[in-house]
């Protein structure tokens, strides 16, 4: 053979191993997303959605106590991260020079590393502590800070794709710097902004290190805000841990519904990112 | 933007009027400690609820160390742990907030559960044949050892994997208390604790009685110790331990109950019931105990937190049977009402 | 730059039109602006909050047990807090996680920025980045069902009959233990190299290529001599994110580590790691010292993940500057 053939021999080799290796990730994707359905489809039986958990030997009920609590704890995270974050962001993008707006987005790419469980930590110590008592709102803050750095970081990414004559010319018109930036700037930019707001939920939908000290769980109803609560990632832990069969298809059935609502919210966040440039 | 922002406005409306309509008619006590209790309490708690419809309990089983530790932090009404305040721990829930009343609640025994396939539902394990098993003296499952204690089982060659508690535990107290009892070289080496260095090589760790019960189950050639309740409700096999008179015993309700009687009177000093005398005493059986704060801050939480655990202690036991449980003896439980009459409420 | 400098501009025009015409809209310009820079702040605060309380908190360990905390002894019921046996289990299973993700998922940036076809790349990669969405819950709970009993029963006999002469596939298959922890880990970060690495193989220009191919290169060639070392930086920026993220995973480790604090030769051993020491046992440690020592361990945690974000985030900015996604 040919020092030539020899050549694209290797060549078409290794390109063939570096498609493997990309059909093996997307094949490892497919395993675990299939084995959850599999295990999990059997557990998802209205009443896993409409009832609480009984106690251990009468056969029944559900986690609807969970699904109810995480949605809470990441409505109240992102009622307080959304608005910061996306206000944080804009700042970076229109008037991000100087000392503080570095540091503001090196930190937060910091913030983006720091281990979620050193975060739950962070809000035992702050919030449950001091308060001495778990909480719905010590979860929230957890996850809130968790959701910060990702809203702040597409935010500015998004409103600096702007084209800034958009911008000049409403500033033309008269309009005043805060309303062109309202009315104008952030419409625009919105698609980008709602991309990382549904990924920064996305992120702490699943997330269950930092409620292991703040939620703690519950196994009754409860959404009061000062109470412990209940939260999906916490029971499928709990019940993936435990030897009894129907808590462990439970868990299953949990990770099913956890996984069709983080890739839901990642498709959406790609359709909407998708609208712009549809624009 | 405006639409998030709506349905994040709709979100908190409902959270807001939520929590004012269901916590209006409703007290939430909280509690926090030992596995071991777990089954008992989530049974009973459910039966209060449905008498009681005004309290509910929310019982977080993360281990005796952690229900000790947020009870002290007062993080919790109430902590369970299998194992009483020891004097620094009662000093330090002394400094935090005064005077502590601890009762018993339940009582079981702790099983020696294993997963070998081949094995008989019920091995017979010596004392000094468990102890070197722990020890990681023995590590297989067809040595001689076990083997001549159980001639004719089919014991397949299988590597010993110890399965331990990975949390702070009062089952694990329980249970190095007895392997302390009966081996010389534990007590100097590893000595009794709610958490211990485990010696053995081929040794792994779990949260909770759940997770140790887990854990033996999706490992061929596991061992570990578990209450009672977890191994009957889960068909684990578990092995029949020689016992003070030489006996290889099983653990059921009758031999926990039969070692319970060997000591009528338990006290937060004079707890273990581990090891004790009788030809039909189940060796390692152990009481999980309650604590409550003597001074209790708000009058009415006081007396449902007292009222609950009258009831637990006395009709509640009923429960405790039908979750495999054993209830607890008259003595005991008169103990237990003895000191909920001591809370300030 | 061009941008920002004429948003500079935009804005001081829209100052002195304001000046002249609306005393009004400036104050409420200045208003706005102040809030825009009020939420800037609060990431600040928040920062250095989670610094000062973390270090605050695990101060009487700091000071009470300094340097004692280097050793291995971990056992809180006689006072000794040694996390050296914590750390070791962290650098290993993250050392297995990197050996195996970061030359799969280079192979996968590779494959999805330059070789694959459009039509291909975009699905597969929406798929990887699904991968990186899956919860880590959930990745435990498959891994303690799937994963450990794969390993126990076919890959674990099959390294010891192998490569059992080396100390690392030696002793009884668990099932559980380091090499589960690490594979699981390496399953997780995975998508975060093969993300990172195809946009930094993006950035890189396409005279690159054009230049190598045009020497008669083969694609191969090409991809290993203009693309890699071009990128080289890049890539290793990756690998070290996606280092920092196995660092500090803890559900999905704590289901199949085995949760023992122990340092062995082995990997199919037993052990434990930082992060899930704190998902054990920190909701039950009594007493300050021990409670200040979980809190530093967090600490550590999370100056380790800055040294980590600063290090890699250099090196990624050195290729691209819209490297800057939050990943």
């Amino acid at each position: 053979m040919s020092r030539l053939a020899v050549r694209n021999a290797w060549s078409a080799f290794m390109i063939c191993v570096a498609a493997a290796c990309a059909g093996i990730a997307a094949l490892l994707l497919a395993i675990i997303v299939l084995y959850v359905l599999s295990k999990g489809a059997g557990a998802l039986r209205p009443t896993f959605f409409t009832q609480i958990p009984r106690p251990v030997g009468i056969p029944g009920g559900g986690v609807a106590n969970a699904i109810l609590g995480s949605a809470e704890i990441i409505a109240l995270a992102s009622i307080a991260a959304v608005p910061i974050g996306t206000a944080a962001g804009v700042y970076l993008a229109l008037f991000g020079r100087g000392r503080v707006a570095a540091s503001v987005r090196f930190l937060s790419d910091v913030l983006t590393g720091v281990p979620s469980i050193a975060i739950g930590v962070f809000a035992y110590a702050l919030v449950v502590l001091p308060a001495r008592q778990f909480s719905a709102v010590s979860a929230s803050v957890a996850l809130g800070i968790i959701m910060l750095p990702i809203i702040v970081r597409t935010t500015e990414e998004a409103v600096r794709l702007v084209p800034h004559t958009i911008r000049e010319g409403a500033l033309a018109l008269g309009i005043p710097a805060w309303k062109a930036t309202l009315l104008v700037t952030v419409p625009v930019a919105r698609p980008g902004i709602t991309t990382g707001v549904l990924l920064a939920i996305a992120r702490v939908a699943g997330e269950s290190a930092p409620l292991l000290f703040t939620a703690f769980g519950n196994p009754q109803w409860s959404v009061g805000l000062t109470h412990p609560i209940a939260a999906l990632p916490l029971v499928i832990f709990q019940y993936a841990i435990s030897p009894y069969k129907d808590w462990q298809q439970t868990a299953w059935g949990g990770a099913l519904v956890l996984i069709a609502l983080v890739f839901a919210l990642n498709l959406a966040a790609r359709v909407a990112l998708r609208s712009r440039f549809a624009r | 933007m405006k639409s998030i922002h709506r349905a994040a406005a709709a979100a908190l409306a409902c959270a807001v009027l939520g929590t004012g309509s269901l916590a209006l008619a409703d007290t939430q006590i909280v509690g926090a400690g030992s596995t071991f209790d777990n089954p008992f309490f989530s049974r009973a708690f459910f039966q209060y609820k449905s008498d009681h419809p005004d309290v509910t309990v929310n019982y977080q089983s993360i281990g005796s160390g952690g229900g000790i530790q947020q009870f002290t932090a007062r993080t919790v009404d109430f902590g369970a742990s299998d194992v009483p305040l020891n004097p620094n721990e009662m000093k330090a829930a002394r400094d935090a907030n005064g005077a502590v009343v601890e009762f018993p609640v339940t009582l079981g025994g702790v099983a020696i559960a294993y997963n070998v396939s081949g094995a008989p539902g019920h091995l017979q394990l010596s004392s000094s044949v468990l102890a070197n098993i722990f020890l990681g003296k023995i590590s297989v499952w067809n040595d001689p050892a076990i083997t001549s204690l159980n001639p004719g089982a089919n014991i397949p060659n299988l590597p010993i994997i110890v399965v331990h508690r990975a949390d702070s535990s009062g089952t694990t107290y329980i249970f190095t208390d007895y392997l302390s009892r009966i081996s010389a070289q534990w007590k100097s080496q590893i000595g009794t604790s709610k958490s211990v260095s485990w010696p053995a090589p081929s040794s792994v760790g779990m949260k909770g009685n759940e997770g140790v019960a887990g854990q033996i189950q999706n490992t061929p050639g596991s061992i570990g110790y578990i209450e009672l309740a977890y191994a009957l409700e889960n068909d684990i096999p578990y092995a029949a331990l020689q016992n003070q008179a030489g006996k290889f015993v099983v653990p059921t309700l009758d031999s926990v109950r039969a070692a319970a009687a060997q000591k009528p009177t338990v006290s937060p000093d004079d707890f273990s019931i581990v090891d004790l005398p009788g030809a039909d005493s189940y060796p390692i059986c152990g009481y999980s105990w309650v604590m409550l704060w003597r001074n209790q801050a708000d009058p009415d939480r006081g007396k449902q937190l007292a009222d609950l655990f009258k009831w637990v202690v006395t009709s509640g036991q009923a429960y405790a049977v039908n979750v495999k449980y054993v209830a607890l003896p008259e003595s005991v439980q008169a103990m237990a009402q003895k000191a909920l009459a001591t809370i300030h409420s | 730059m061009s941008q920002d400098s004429a948003d500079l501009v935009s804005f001081r025009v829209a100052r002195r039109v304001e000046t002249g015409e609306r005393a009004r809209s400036h104050f409420a310009d200045r208003i706005f602006s102040g809030l825009l820079l009020g939420s800037a702040w609060i990431i600040l605060i928040v920062v250095c909050g989670l610094l000062a309380v973390l270090v605050k908190a695990s101060w009487p360990a700091l000071t009470t047990i300094g340097f004692k905390a280097a050793t291995l002894a971990w056992s809180p019921s006689d006072d000794r807090y040694g996390v050296l046996s914590f750390a070791f289990g962290t650098v290993v299973t993250s050392i297995i996680a990197l050996a195996l993700a970061g030359p799969m998922g280079i192979a996968v940036a590779l494959f999805l920025s330059e070789l694959a076809p459009k039509r291909l790349a975009g699905p597969v990669s929406m798929l990887v980045e699904l991968l990186a969405a899956v919860p880590s819950v959930v990745y435990g709970l498959w891994g303690l069902f799937v994963l450990a009993p794969v390993m126990r029963t076919v890959v674990q006999p099959a390294l010891g009959k192998w490569l059992g002469f080396l100390p690392l596939f030696q002793g009884p298959p668990l099932g559980i233990g380091m090499l589960t922890g690490g594979v699981l880990l390496s399953i997780m970060i995975l998508p975060t190299v093969a993300a990172i690495a195809r946009d930094v193989f993006a950035a890189v220009p396409i005279e690159q290529r054009e230049g190598m191919l045009a020497l008669g290169s083969t694609r191969w060639e090409m991809l290993t001599k203009a693309v890699l070392p071009y990128a080289r930086q890049g890539v290793i920026g990756a690998l070290v994110l996606a280092l920092g993220r196995a660092m500090g995973e803890a559900m999905a480790v704590v289901m199949v580590i085995g949760n023992t604090p122990a340092v062995s030769a082995s990997l199919f051993r037993p052990a434990y790691t930082m992060a899930s020491v704190l998902a054990n046992e920190f909701t039950e440690a009594t007493g300050q010292t021990y409670v200040a020592m979980l809190i530093e361990i967090g600490l550590l945690l999370f100056g380790m993940s800055i040294v980590v974000n600063v290090i890699a985030r250099a090196l990624v900015w050195s290729v691209s500057p819209k490297g800057t996604r939050a990943v």
